[in-house]
């Protein structure tokens, strides 16, 4: 089952790679991973998506709280909070195929970030649903290149995550 | 005050009075302030040496080790020792020594990134960035070590640090801030009451102890407890005395090469109490068949602990000291009868009694190894430390060497270092000048760090190193024996050295036994003497540590004797 954590850390060096060795060593793989400071320059977030059972879950929380520099962690509940993905996208556009491209970016509320005579470049944020449905439909025109970025996710309501 | 000093001086701070180390180039100015420091500093012949000592300092005193190396190699020979305390979360602080500030990074000389290499196998690590934060690190690595579920921590200190002048106040050393370590004391009053209640109403009540009570000082609770409940008690390898293993209610060491009743009685156990155990597979066996009818309290320390390797009914995050002295209180509210459980305080009796540890003697005339064993626990008086190294004989050891008292057992229980037992020997004398110290050692592992004799005779440490020398690597050539069809690849090693010139040559003393009838003399007049001294004691070459249940096995699989 795909979870969320959300990992508040101590903005320190180092941080990364005990949080990243800690899922190696333990046998835990690492779904997609997004990392920046907070609000305060002295924390930083690290939004993890992992795909394992409960249990495992479980037990790599109990595991990531033993490092000293792990200050809090929340595991998503999907309905309770939102979630985002970037996509960068380049893909193949002459004069016949540009529109086609285009009303698809529009549909998607993607943005054309830098066009040239023979390629565009595509920006859309979105969940990790929309981001693949929008790649399937690029596809075919031909895509030169493709950078996604981690998930970051956010519980709703008023309380911090 | 030049940063090296400061150094020295928080460490002070610590409560720190020996430093187990080993000079290098990274490390001259450190060395140079130790060398009119009140620390008292015991040179190692093998940096591998002085983090066991250090580790086998802490385990005997309960204070935190220190060790100390210098960059690159140095500190790379004190990963197995870390690693070591790892494993059996032993306080540790293992300060090493880092090239300039300027050279990390370029593959200078003698560089090692110490802290990537450590990042594994220790609770904390600090790369020092500036001289400034020394106080406040130093602070915090003794904290980390030693609360909570202990561990190491590594301090990896460039030399240009080192080198600096600063200021230093301890009165102005800023308060701890470790927002993400809380680590939780008191255990759950709920839990604590549900946990009475299930041991109150338990048919088949077994406490399952382990190096957690040691941690936490809390064998004088459990002992209450277990007498109170009228509750038998096992421990694991590292638990040993925890509980009094002379005491009625023991029944000694459970798991692979445990005694037959302590298995027998987890296997049909209603109610497990596990305290500061972590489930190990040496432990359990096949975990599906674990203790199939028990329900599970585990009270540690460590909540990744819980529900790990076994689905935990009862758990109790804290100190065992505290949760255990609380349990006992809302037990005795239960008002429970003493003979709530007769049948099974009698069928554990009975076990005892049809299957009890054997101590074999050789009809021709060689020293049979656990006899050896029962020997040297004789002629001790069961009071001296025990440190052992890692094999057939550390089993026999857990065995046969009763032990009454916490700290009383050292041994490598979780990495099963080779070599660890001689140079932790070491630091337990360091830290129990007035003890008898004996390293209960196979001649495979000693010569893993023998060297550390020149350290014994240098320092004055009467250790005493009994070396029971079947002139195999003992237990890999019993698996082979009993799991490889006796084919001993690459584990005899009669080619060895003659121990008795070997301890002269060093300064020590050197005895051999290796008769049945010479072994307590022997004994007697090694023990006697003020001076180090290595035991060669030849046993039976190709006896097997019984019972045993053989790896990933259940109870059924235990095999009792010599096939």
């Amino acid at each position: 089952m795909k979870h969320t954590l959300s990992v508040l850390v101590e903005n320190k060096p180092g941080v990364l790679t005990r949080v990243a060795g800690l899922f190696a060593r333990r046998g835990f793989n690492i779904d997609s991973l997004a990392v920046a400071e907070t609000e305060s320059h002295s924390v930083s977030r690290m939004t993890i998506t992992v795909d394992e059972q409960d249990t495992t879950v479980e037990q790599v929380t109990k595991q990531l709280h033993k490092l000293i520099n792990v200050l809090k962690i929340t595991d998503l509940d999907p309905s309770g909070s939102v979630e985002r993905e970037l996509l960068l996208i380049k893909v193949k556009a002459d004069a016949s195929s540009r529109s086609g491209i285009m009303q698809i970016v529009e549909i998607f509320r993607a943005k054309i970030i830098d066009v040239g005579p023979e390629v565009l470049i595509i920006e859309m944020t979105g969940t990790r649903e929309k981001v693949s449905a929008l790649m399937e439909l690029l596809a075919p025109f031909g895509v030169v290149e493709l950078m996604r970025t981690g998930r970051i996710a956010m519980s709703r309501g008023k309380k911090a995550t | 005050m030049r940063a090296a000093n400061v150094i020295l001086e928080a460490l002070k701070r610590e409560g720190v009075d020996t430093i187990f180390g080993f000079p290098g180039g990274v490390l001259l100015p450190l060395y140079d302030a130790l060398y009119d420091s009140s620390i008292k500093h015991i040179l190692t012949r093998h940096e591998q040496g002085a983090g066991h000592a250090a580790d086998g300092y802490a385990r005997a005193s309960g204070k935190v080790g220190v060790c100390m190396a210098t960059s690159g190699p140095g500190a790379t020979n004190l990963v197995t020792p870390i690693a070591n305390a790892y494993m059996d979360s032993i306080p540790m602080v293992a300060i090493t020594g880092q090239v300039s500030r300027h050279l990390i990074g370029l593959d200078s000389f003698q560089e090692a990134d110490v802290t990537g290499i450590t990042l594994p196998i220790v609770k904390h690590s600090y790369l020092v960035q500036d001289s400034e934060s020394l106080p406040r690190i130093i602070r915090e690595a003794f904290y980390i070590a030693s609360t909570g579920r202990p561990g190491p921590v590594v301090i990896d200190i460039p030399v240009d640090v080192c080198k600096e002048e600063m200021d230093y106040d301890p009165s102005a050393i800023p308060a701890m801030h470790l927002p993400g370590y809380r680590p939780n004391v008191k255990g759950h009053p709920k839990q604590t009451k549900e946990a009475a209640r299930l041991i109150g109403s338990a048919q088949r009540p077994v406490i399952y102890a382990g190096g957690g009570i040691i941690m936490s000082g809390a064998a004088d609770e459990l002992r209450e407890l277990a007498i109170y409940g009228h509750i038998p008690v096992t421990t694991t390898l590292t638990g040993k005395g925890g509980f009094p293993e002379d005491h009625a209610l023991s029944m000694g060491m459970l798991g692979m090469h445990g005694t037959q009743y302590a298995n027998y009685a987890i296997s049909q156990a209603d109610v497990i109490l596990a305290v500061g155990v972590r489930f190990d597979d040496r432990v359990t066996g096949n975990l599906k068949t674990f203790a199939p009818e028990a329900r599970f309290i585990h009270i540690d320390q460590d909540p990744a602990e819980i529900s790990k390797n076994v689905s935990v009914d009862v758990p109790i995050v804290g100190d065992a000291k505290k949760v255990l002295a609380t349990l006992l209180t809302e037990l005795k509210q239960l008002d429970l009868s003493p003979d709530r459980h007769v049948p099974w305080m009698e069928q554990v009796e009975a076990w005892k009694q049809n299957h009890p540890l054997v101590i074999r003697q050789s009809d021709d005339g060689e020293i049979m190894p656990e006899a050896a064993i029962a020997k040297i626990y004789e002629v001790t008086g069961g009071d001296a430390i025990a440190c052992t190294e890692v094999g057939q004989h550390q089993m026999w050891a857990a065995q046969h060497y009763l032990c009454r008292r916490p700290r009383q057992f050292i041994t490598s229980g979780g990495l099963g270092t080779m070599g660890f037992g001689f140079p932790a020997a070491i630091g337990a004398q360091v830290a129990r000048p007035d003890s008898l110290v004996i390293d209960i050692a196979g001649d495979g592992s000693f010569q893993m760090t023998l060297q550390e004799l020149a350290t014994a005779v240098q320092f004055d440490l009467p250790v005493k190193v009994c070396i029971i020398n079947n002139q195999f690597l003992g237990m890999v050539r019993q698996w082979q024996e009993l799991f490889w069809n006796k084919r001993y690849s690459h584990t005899c090693i009669e080619c060895q050295p003659d121990f008795v010139k070997l301890a002269e040559a060093y300064g020590a003393e050197g005895y051999r036994a290796t008769k049945p009838d010479e072994l307590e003399e022997v004994l007697r007049t090694a023990f006697a003497s003020d001076r180090p001294a290595v035991i060669d004691i030849r046993v039976k070459r190709e006896a097997n540590v019984f019972p045993m249940i053989p790896a990933g096995g259940s109870v059924h699989d235990m095999m009792e004797r010599e096939p």
